[in-house]
């Protein structure tokens, strides 16, 4: 017979605690950090590579099972996140932090002793910084939550670039600055079309406090921002012809995206069924996977060369 | 109740077999890892605060 504490979360198994690491947003931490790990230039041992990025991707499930345990009340009242292992009642509150901290304090020390301890730190403190500063401090303070606590999701390719080369570069900064921009634009559309959400938790999205026109107008000039960024990046070394091509055609469509949001009005958007919104922000994140794969390919691309360099010189001066 | 507690402790038992795995997986890594660090000439023994003659670099 089970005791009664074993039977009040009988359906707690592994992959509810795979779900308490937000899956999707490790799957793109993980995705930029191997690009920052290509773009540095930098090789090292592809068993190091894999431990790191195995370990940086651990960090970012840390960080997502404790933003889950501290924002179990406010998920269980958004129709987006009632489902969730916490307040779905699969898994104890107590049981994701305590996993959130182990897996924290595992991924962290496990980088420091695999790569270095400059990328341990960085990924030690992005951690702290996205529970600290933007799930505890920020999101239930100000709509400029998003804007600072973006700067959370911004750091991997920072990290994956430090793990690789031991130093920050102009190159990882860029990067950041790149996915910094990004995330308010990505999630103001979210919030539009899930305002009775963020209304009903009591949650300061920009929308919430200062209405859908400003959000509007705000996801337009971010987006902006962005074009200069991304397409500024084709003149770094990041970048390349197929980087800029790239840029350009998908600035293009997420400008045509921003500024057809910001025409919308309550009733046109309603009667589209926030179309355009829901557009911006599916299209945001292809935007930024397509962007990064650019980035990645580029750095192949350079590394090729220097090696296809490298024979050719060895052969006019070795013969 | 019977079944109940028989389908708890068969969920338990495949959590069991993951769980192993997973450990299983993290000790190959450690594994690898350290035969990788030891072949690229990594330090086997930390500083004690002593001196010891096989610390010293060619220089």
């Amino acid at each position: 017979m089970l005791s009664k504490s074993e039977t009040d979360y009988p359906s707690a198994d592994l992959s509810d605690f795979f779900e308490l690491m937000k899956p999707r947003v490790m799957r793109l931490v993980i995705f930029t950090t191997v690009v920052g790990m290509v773009a540095s230039q930098e090789f090292i041992h592809p068993v190091i590579a894999i431990a790191s990025v195995i370990f940086i991707g651990l960090g970012a499930g840390a960080a997502g099972a404790l933003n889950m345990w501290w924002d179990s009340d406010i998920d269980s009242v958004m129709a987006r996140t009632d489902k969730r292992p916490i307040p779905s009642g699969k898994v104890k509150p107590e049981d994701a932090l305590y996993f959130g901290l182990f897996l924290s304090v595992l991924s962290v020390m496990m980088l420091g002793l695999i790569a270095n301890f400059l990328a341990a730190f960085i990924l030690g403190f992005t951690i702290w910084f996205y529970i600290f500063i933007y799930s505890i401090w920020l999101k239930r303070l100000t709509p400029q939550n998003i804007v600072i606590g973006g700067a959370a999701g911004a750091f991997p390719p920072i990290i994956g670039w430090v793990t690789t080369s031991g130093n920050i570069g102009l190159g990882s900064i860029l990067m950041f600055l790149l996915i910094f921009i990004w995330t308010p634009p990505h999630f103001w559309a979210l919030s539009l079309f899930s305002h009775a959400d963020y209304h009903r938790a009591n949650v300061p999205m920009l929308n919430v406090t200062h209405g859908k026109p400003h959000t509007r107008l705000q996801i337009l000039l971010y987006t902006l921002a962005l074009i200069l960024i991304s397409v500024g990046i084709s003149f770094s070394n990041l970048g390349g012809i197929f980087y800029f091509i790239s840029a350009l055609i998908l600035n293009g469509y997420l400008f045509y995206l921003a500024v057809r949001v910001y025409f919308q009005n309550e009733q046109l958007s309603l009667g589209l069924n926030m179309k355009y919104e829901k557009k911006l922000f599916l299209f945001s994140i292809s935007y930024l996977f397509v962007l990064f794969g650019m980035i990645f390919l580029e750095a192949l691309i350079d590394r090729f060369q220097i090696a296809s360099l490298n024979f050719q010189l060895t052969n006019i001066f070795f013969g | 109740m019977k079944n109940n507690d028989f389908e708890i402790r068969k969920r338990r038992s495949s959590t069991n077999i993951a769980l192993g795995l997973i450990l299983a997986i993290f000790v190959i890594l450690i594994f690898s890892v350290t035969i990788v660090k030891l072949s690229n000439g990594d330090k086997m023994q930390a500083y004690d605060h002593v001196l010891r003659p096989e610390m010293l670099t060619d220089e």
